[in-house]
């Protein structure tokens, strides 16, 4: 099999060159078999990589040891679970799988429009095949995941050898989010590929703006929906796993993952000024463009090692293949933007201070500066070596310091850009629309204020999501009971039908909340504690209203680790609540440990308790608790933020006019002149 | 006022007051990488800083006190006794041979005093370019 994957890796290579040479000629001499043959060669370069994925996952589930990647990465006892995940364990890996997640949109991209937009599609497929050919390079001469495992023979040559059992995955991998984060995360690094493919492509054909923005609108939504959930996947296994009590420490590959989804979501947003306006169209190819390149940036962060992080990937030599890979991406994006910028001139100027358009500039100006102060932040070290020969890392005050303000300021454009109107604003608009949002929100943030809640930012962070929410909840609010009037429907479902038929508006709408519920849980931080002591059996410690009791520890062997487990009863008010079992793993195979904390989540807070080790004088076990206020409200508003994603991405239902016999009041019909039994019912496809 | 004056007035405020904040946490946050060798040739002003210092943890070096976890780190020839104070539990994969990172200043006997330590797991670690790999992986380099 990993004869059979090197196979179809170089075969896929081979396609893909082919794919992207014809491409060029094919949009050179427009001959229609050209055209038909590249797009396949395209979907031949995509069903080989699959094939070459499958074999890997085969040889891991196979035990085969005579394969280097695999004696690296799994070993017989690892549950079927994690031999899936052990494909994205190590760089190799890793790689390919960038390549198998680029093949699924590249595949479904060329299959969905092979008969649509023909001016448009040959130098997508081309772009496309460009970046297939670049990752295929690594897949096959760089870091091959199908290496033989070799060793130095007696005559100076590697001998070809396998192994009774691989080393084992690494602890830190074993957890079931670890199964899902990196696809989600890599599905929206690779997910990009596509708006930035189309809106190349567009600039070079010189097509209809308002069309590329509309083809590739679903694409970049469903890559932004991956890429908040990889986020929120890796910040909870962060928390879960690590025992840190945290879940965001601006370490440089976390960075790495925010620096794409920043530039999207200022996309995702700008996009509607150029969709409405005919504004911004310089502004949203180039972040399109940024977007990728920071995608490919992180990718190289993440794999090069070139800025220390705590995500003990890689230090390598494939750094230098990603320098030259951006610096290409970087050159092909300005030569075709200077070519071709009379193509992007604005339609319209902004009118007036106050209006929908100025919240989308602010809006795009904001996260601009939060993605330039989080890279360069990231990028210090490399940076300050290059200009003053003096290598300097910035911590976590750094980005705070400029981060939370953003956060803020973002936060309370959620709730009053969508409300104000295009063009220009009328203060009576301003305060129909904002004047009991805001009443609610000063009158919730002096409530919060007289609980005893007082920090400076989270006080302000409170105040303003109420605000926001209020404003959200007013729109659904007035929107339904318009609908509410005509049908006599429940105020729930009246909601839901509004949302179904303005999907992108209403679904946009349920992300700003899920967002709104992530600001509440991000200003929770503000009030964690935290206590570490020593803990006989029978000893107690005190955190908040919780009384923790330890209460014994014992051993429990599994097929792949032994578990050292702690017996901790906790208590609230003297009365037993529930028992935790925080714990450390030590793995059979390598001897590598791992720590599983006990967290007892509500809506109000998470007590998390981790077996911190023993004590070297005592050799008693030492226990770290933390007590997270509203840690719960981030992980909601994920699952929140998502489903709203899923619903704008769903096609709005048409409300169509039918004439029906429905109860009516007697005098309206007639007073209007209409069929007296004649009334409006709106019928769904 | 002009409207390109005000979103100019508005543009301005928002970006200088986040560089002013970001000046402010550059200062102080701000940590100097060193390697071991050229920590030992720091002086004055330069030993006050906040450093970062890479290396191997010496096998059978790490002893574990109350409130303190003493060990040495390798790297360039040169060894550097740490002593770590911090309040969290030390990382999974701090362990003998790991490739540590800490972060403190160096205290005035020759001791560096860490407030943090990351740990990269010397079994999962990669050779760096023309390097030697630290680990099992070493010999799984191929001539295929």
């Amino acid at each position: 099999m990993d004869v059979f994957g090197s196979f179809a890796l170089i075969l896929a290579f081979i396609c893909a060159v082919y794919a992207f040479g014809g491409g060029i000629a094919a949009i050179l001499t427009r001959h229609p078999l050209l055209v038909k043959s590249t797009r396949q060669a395209g979907i031949a370069t995509c069903c080989l990589i699959f094939l070459a994925t499958f074999s890997l996952e085969y040889l891991f589930f196979s035990d085969n040891f005579s394969v280097a990647y695999v004696v690296a990465h799994s070993n017989r006892a690892l549950s079927t679970f994690y031999k899936i995940a052990a494909l994205w364990a190590g760089q190799e890996g890793s790689l390919l799988f960038w390549s198998f997640l680029l093949s699924i949109y590249v595949f479904s991209v060329l299959i969905a429009y092979r008969n649509k937009n023909g001016e448009l599609m040959p130098y997508v497929g081309v772009i496309l095949a460009g970046v297939q050919i670049f990752f295929l390079t690594l897949n096959n001469f760089v870091a091959s995941p199908f290496k033989a495992l070799a060793v130095p023979g007696a005559n100076g040559a590697m001998d070809l050898v396998a192994r009774a059992d691989g080393n084992g995955l690494t602890p830190l991998l074993q957890y079931p989010e670890m199964v899902i984060h990196p696809p989600n995360l890599y599905s929206g690094y690779t997910g990009f590929t596509i708006p930035f493919a189309f809106a190349l492509a567009a600039l070079l054909a010189r097509y209809p703006g308002e069309k590329w923005i509309h083809l590739t609108r679903k694409w970049t939504m469903i890559a932004w929906c991956f890429q908040t959930a990889g986020i929120l996947l890796g910040a909870h296994w962060a928390y879960a796993v690590l025992g840190w009590g945290g879940y965001w420490g601006w370490d440089p590959v976390e960075n790495a993952s925010l620096l794409p989804w920043l530039t999207g979501t200022a996309f995702l947003h700008s996009v509607m000024m150029q969709e409405k306006r005919g504004m911004m169209k310089v502004w949203n190819v180039w972040l399109v463009f940024s977007t990728f390149i920071l995608c490919i940036l992180g990718t190289f962060l993440t794999r090069s090692g070139v800025v220390s992080s705590v995500h003990a990937f890689a230090q390598s030599s494939i750094g230098s293949w990603f320098v030259g890979f951006l610096a290409v991406i970087f050159t092909v994006c300005l030569v075709a933007y200077l070519k071709n910028r009379d193509y992007l001139k604005s339609e319209n100027q902004l009118d007036a201070f106050v209006s929908r358009e100025s919240s989308f500039l602010f809006n795009n100006l904001i996260l601009l500066v939060s993605c330039i102060a989080v890279l360069s932040g990231t990028l210090f070290p490399v940076l300050s070596e290059w200009l003053s020969g003096s290598k300097i890392s910035v911590g976590a005050p750094f980005f705070n310091k400029v981060n939370i303000p953003i956060g803020l300021l973002l936060l309370f454009l959620t709730g009053v850009g969508p409300l104000l109107a295009w063009r220009k604003t009328s203060v009576e608009s301003l305060k129909r629309n904002f004047a009991w949002p805001l009443i609610i929100g000063v009158v919730g943030g002096s409530i919060i204020f007289a609980l005893g809640y007082r920090e400076f930012y989270s006080l302000i962070c409170f105040s303003l999501c109420i605000f926001v929410a209020a404003t959200i909840l007013m729109e659904f609010y007035r929107g339904a009971k318009v609908i509410r009037t005509r049908s006599d429907a429940s105020f729930l479902t009246s909601a839901i039908e509004l949302t179904m038929r303005n999907t992108r508006r209403y679904g946009g709408y349920i992300v700003h909340m899920g967002m709104v519920l992530v600001f509440i849980g991000l200003a929770g931080a503000a009030f964690n504690q935290n206590v570490q002591k020593e803990m006989p059996p029978g000893s107690s410690m005190q955190i908040g209203k919780y009384t923790l009791v330890m209460q014994n520890f014992d051993t429990k062997p599994e097929a792949n680790y032994t578990g050292y487990r702690l017996i901790v009863e906790v208590l609230v008010g003297g009365k037993p609540l529930m028992m935790l079992y925080p714990e450390k793993r030590v793995f059979d195979t390598n001897g590598e440990t791992g720590t599983m904390v006990a967290i007892y989540s509500t809506l109000r807070e998470d007590l998390y308790v981790v077996y911190a080790g023993q004590s070297p004088d005592t050799k008693l076990p030492v226990i770290h608790a933390y007590l997270n206020p509203l840690v719960k409200w981030i992980w909601f508003g994920g699952v929140i933020v998502v489903f709203g994603t899923l619903v704008a991405l769903m096609p709005n239902r048409r409300a169509v006019l039918v004439l029906s016999a429905a109860k009516q009041p007697a005098a309206e019909p007639l007073a209007r002149g209409l069929a007296p039994s004649a009334t409006y019912r709106e019928r769904h496809d | 006022m002009k409207k390109q004056a005000k979103f100019g007035i508005g543009i301005g405020v928002i970006v200088i007051s986040l560089a002013s904040l970001a000046w402010l946490g550059y200062g102080e946050s701000k940590t100097y990488y060193h390697t071991i060798a050229e920590l030992q040739t720091l002086h004055g002003a330069d030993r006050s800083h906040r450093i970062r210092v890479g290396g191997t943890v010496a096998p059978g070096s790490i002893h574990r006190m109350t409130g303190r976890v003493d060990f040495v780190l390798e790297g360039e020839g040169k060894s550097l006794s740490v002593s770590y104070v911090g309040n969290d539990p030390l990382p999974d994969t701090f362990v003998d041979k790991a490739q540590a990172l800490v972060e403190g200043r160096p205290a005035a006997d020759g001791r560096f005093v860490a407030e943090v330590v990351q740990a990269k797991c010397a079994s999962k670690y990669e050779a760096a370019p023309g390097g030697t790999a630290t680990s099992s992986t070493e010999t799984q380099k191929s001539n295929m």
